[in-house]
């Protein structure tokens, strides 16, 4: 019953300020078509992304090829369609490792304090250290040019940011006092982590992801543009912008111009996201 | 001067843990450095000597102590690809990368800084709403391609910008060296014939640069200078009868420049990273572009040395920026 | 009667609004009073009566959101409230200036007090760039500052809060102005250093003529040191009358109120009483009847006319249909 409730006054809350608010609701559709995209880019392209016809090669977009075609013939189009997948998924999936490991250890940081923060700390403070897109080259450098790698790199790289940010809403939880309540009446330090400070950070980390998401897919589309992680043919928003920038010059500009386009559109979707996401669970911190 | 000496003492741990990270980072790939050496037809075993030979064999401390002993005699090792030092090679690609970021960095903050205070001046003014959309979108911008837009709208179809092509095109000669900057060198020799040419090609790489460092910016100045605005020393001046520009400059900028400060280390990060792409967009001769071709050719000893060059001037930048805190904010002189 | 002395400040029928986002607030409703030159008047009334705002609406100083809807503030002969915005700059800090509580947040954190002193005296004391330096260090001195001359490159967070206010003060009279505003010029600081800070804007007004307005919510200060008291309530002026006579024969139930809730030496404790009741809720559209009716014990039918103030005696003004 009063769960139920709850829910009903979020929902009507959330549309309340999407109604307010119609950047928001115009990033959510935005958002659920690059999911889309990424779901089922198969499907939408209208030909096969790898499929080159030398005879068709660097044609301007055409009522046949919207977006026109590449050095290689192959249609723009539907390797921008299907690189959404190869993008959002890498940056969904950094989003959520680094969610997942900077999310805990701030937890604990926040919740124990002592040398468990001092440690995670020190690993955080190491890592700003770093020029972060440098960090990140340095780490694919090293442990391989693979999809994998460039997850794990940008995960790292955004680990100081969520590490910290749970840390210090841990820690205001924490002088809340109900934490000290909760263990007074015989909870475990355990059992308190998940359901006392656990659930009330959610909602601050989940704003934190839809505002990392953006740079995340900058993150990885930077790493492939210079040569790192994702590799020719496979469509990749990054890559392509690469293969056109040559062309550029001799003004073929379509080639770069659609990837890149559509890069800038998911990042631009995704901070407004992020920003309005923010406004809904702390519209104290409204700009 | 003290405070000098002990902030520099202070960063000496960050830079300990630059050098055991960027050490860690060579040593995952042990076997790839001494696959490469032996070449693709190798046997195990001589890989094996290859190993040995490079030190690759011993216990890790060791080589950790060996890897610092190189550091301290400035080794970072040689180029597979070019046979050179890698450490000549950065010294003379840096002047370079340092005088694309500085232009940028002053282009940025010549206009985010204006354009905030201006916002929050007149706040809700039409100005106010360019400042936001910039902030947003300024964030979103990927470098490479702004880079690209830029080059082919102003060197393709306007014709107004030189070639992408590097710092200088191939028929000027590069000033005599003082600073390694070629604008600055050019002045001082006088020669203002490469003073423009160097401008031209300088400007848009530095403007795309600067597009995306003029975001965080813009949005810190705005959002510091409205806090001010409203705090009580400000009602104090105006009640002063204090004049509008002495009230918004002299009381209100210099505190709401605190902040912005501070926001300039992110600043600097977001900035020597996009810096790589730039100059691979424009074909600026960099320690990035050196990186970015080191990588594609599997070279890694540029890529650490450029790793921990990098790390190293951040430190020292963020060195900077706390210097420069403490020279406006006398709290933080005082304090500590 | 006394001698008849020449107003430095009279205001007239000054209402003023705020837009929020739960509608039009009516902060103050035609409020009136006038100040002598030389004499000390006090405002006084509970937290949220309007001191301020009066305050602030006649230096120009109101933020934004705020508007005055009505009204004239005659500081000589010119109206303070038809004054365009360049030309109040100029007034501000050289005829009519302000100090604030909470001194240490008042000051420039990050500028040395002998350089805001100094600001201040090139703009409007006609110090020269060559003199600013030694005509602050002169007026740190002036306002019982040991040790000026170190003193004056000292920073806020460097002096205790009543040095802050010494400084605020210096700041404020350093042009000599007419009239100084002070808002709660001791909130906060402690029971000694109140006393010597309102000494020494008394001998600052002593020194130079100067008129003064003491906006307080301490009845029991107000009478050490007012030669006048005016009462506010809710946006309404409800009571004027001088020192004695108001303390003396309080002809207005909130006044009285106000008197009863204020600890004297004589008084004990136990006699104490609070003034029951709330501020009324301004957003209402009619606000030109008493605000004070919702917590008057004496309230009749007839307090639901249009109020004003009324003379009660002479000198002696009161806002009440039915008055003590
Ligand atoms: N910025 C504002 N927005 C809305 N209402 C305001 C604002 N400032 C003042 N007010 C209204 O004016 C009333 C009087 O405030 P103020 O003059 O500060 O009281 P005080 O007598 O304590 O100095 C407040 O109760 C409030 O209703
Ligand atoms: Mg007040």
């Amino acid at each position: 019953m009063t769960s139920t409730s709850t829910i009903n006054a979020t929902v009507s809350h959330i549309r309340f300020v999407l109604g307010e608010n119609p950047v928001t609701l115009g990033a959510a559709m935005l958002f659920a078509a690059f999911l889309v995209m990424a779901a089922a880019g198969g499907v939408l392209a209208p030909y096969d992304p790898l499929a080159s016809d030398t005879m068709r090669a660097l044609q301007a977009p055409t009522w046949q090829h919207w977006f026109g075609t590449d050095q290689l013939g192959r249609d723009i189009l539907s390797r921008v369609i299907v690189a959404a997948r190869v993008d959002i998924g890498i940056a969904l999936a950094s989003v959520t490792l680094v969610f997942a490991a900077g999310g805990l250890a701030g937890l604990a940081a926040g919740f124990f304090g002592g040398w468990v923060d001092a440690v995670i700390g020190r690993i955080a403070d190491n890592i700003m250290a770093f020029p972060l897109f440098i960090l990140a080259m340095g780490i694919v450098a090293a442990l391989g040019n693979t999809i994998p790698n460039i997850v794990l790199a940008t995960a790292i790289i955004n680990f100081p940011l969520y590490a910290r940010v749970a840390r210090a809403e841990t820690m205001t939880r924490r002088e809340a006092g109900f934490v000290d309540a909760a263990r007074l009446s015989g909870h475990r330090d355990g059992a308190l982590l998940l359901t006392q400070v656990l659930p009330n950070i959610m909602p601050i980390m989940v704003v934190q992801m839809s505002l990392t998401m953006g740079y995340a897919i900058l993150n990885a589309a930077g790493l492939s543009f210079i040569g790192l992680g994702v590799r020719p043919p496979t469509a990749e928003w990054g890559i392509m912008v690469a293969e056109g920038a040559s062309f550029i010059v001799s003004g073929e500009w379509w080639i770069a111009l659609f990837p890149g386009a559509t890069l800038m559109l998911a990042v631009f979707c995704f901070n407004l996201l992020g920003d309005g996401l923010r406004d809904i669970v702390d519209p104290r911190r409204r700009t | 001067m003290r405070a000098v000496l002990l902030r520099l003492a202070g960063a000496l741990p960050t830079l300990c843990g630059v050098v055991v990270v960027t050490f860690l980072l060579t040593r995952v790939l042990p076997g790839d450095t001494a696959t490469y050496f032996a070449g693709p037809t190798a046997s195990a075993e001589s890989i094996a000597q290859i190993k040995a030979s490079l030190g690759l064999d011993r216990p890790l401390p060791e080589q950790f102590w060996r890897y610092g002993v190189a550091l301290v005699h400035g080794d970072l090792g040689m180029s597979l690809t070019t046979g050179q030092p890698v450490r000549a090679e950065i010294i003379a690609r840096l002047p370079a990368s340092a005088e694309l970021t500085l232009c940028a960095l002053i282009l940025a903050i010549g206009i985010a800084v204006p354009l905030g205070v201006a916002a929050a001046v007149r706040q809700g003014s039409w100005i106010d709403h360019i400042c936001r959309v910039v902030a947003t979108a300024g964030v979103s911008l990927p470098v490479f391609f702004t880079g690209l837009l830029l080059v082919y709208v102003f060197y393709f179809r306007l014709g107004w910008m030189p070639a992408p092509l590097g710092r200088l095109d191939a028929f000027a000669t590069p000033p005599h060296a003082v600073t390694g900057f070629f604008l600055i060198d050019a002045l001082l020799a006088r020669d203002l014939v490469t003073a423009r040419a160097a401008l031209a090609q300088i400007v848009l790489p530095a403007t795309t640069l600067a597009l995306f460092a003029l975001a965080p910016i813009a949005r810190i100045t705005r959002a510091s200078m409205l806090a001010v605005l409203g705090s009580e020393f400000i009602r104090t001046a105006r009640a002063s009868g204090l004049s509008g520009p002495t009230v918004v400059v002299t009381y209100a900028l210099r505190n709401a420049l605190l902040p912005v400060v501070t926001v300039l280390g992110m600043v600097f990060s977001f900035l020597l990273g996009a810096n790589v792409l730039v100059e691979k967009v424009f074909a600026w001769p960099g320690i990035g572009s050196y990186a970015v071709e080191a990588l594609i050719a599997s070279d890694f000893a540029p890529v650490q040395g450029f790793v921990l060059t990098m790390a190293v001037l951040y430190v020292l930048l963020n060195l900077g920026i706390d210097l420069l805190n403490r020279a406006i904010d006398p709290r933080a002189r005082r304090g500590a | 009667m006394m001698a008849p002395t020449t107003d430095v400040l009279r205001v007239e029928d000054l209402s003023v609004a705020f837009q929020t986002r739960g509608g039009l607030v009516r902060a103050l409703d035609r409020v009136g009073f006038t100040v002598g030159a030389g004499q000390t008047m006090a405002l006084v009334g509970e937290s949220g009566s309007g001191k301020s705002v009066t305050a602030y609406a006649v230096m120009g100083l109101l933020e934004t959101a705020g508007r005055v809807t009505g009204g004239r503030a005659f500081l000589g002969q010119t109206d303070l409230l038809a004054t365009p915005p360049r030309t109040m700059a100029r007034i501000r800090g050289r005829r009519i200036a302000m100090i604030f509580q909470n001194p240490r947040a008042a000051l420039n954190p990050i500028r040395a007090v002998g350089k805001q002193i100094a600001d201040v005296l090139l703009r409007h004391g006609g110090a020269t760039r060559s003199n600013a330096r030694d005509r602050a260090i002169e007026a740190l001195r002036a306002v019982g500052i040991p040790d000026p001359a170190r003193r004056a490159k000292a920073y806020p967070f460097e002096l205790s809060g009543g040095m802050c206010q010494r400084v605020m003060i210096a700041i404020a009279v350093a042009a000599r102005p007419d009239l100084l505003i002070a808002d709660e010029p001791t909130t906060g600081l402690d029971v000694t250093t109140q006393a010597v800070v309102m000494d020494l804007i008394g001998a600052m007004a002593r020194g130079s003529g100067m008129a003064t307005i003491l906006i307080t919510h301490d009845l029991a200060l107000a009478a050490e040191r007012a030669n006048r008291i005016a009462v506010m309530h809710a946006g309404h002026m409800v009571e004027e009358a001088d020192t004695a006579t108001l303390l003396a024969r309080p002809r207005h139930p909130y006044t009285a109120r106000l008197i009863a809730a204020t600890p004297t030496a004589a008084g004990s404790l136990a006699s104490l009483q609070s003034v029951p009741g709330g501020l009324p809720d301004l957003r209402q559209a009619d606000r030109l009847h008493c605000r004070y009716a919702g917590r008057c014990e004496r309230r009749q039918d007839a307090c639901d006319a249009v109020l004003t103030m009324r003379p009660a005696a002479p000198g002696h003004a009161v806002a009440c249909w039915n008055p003590l």
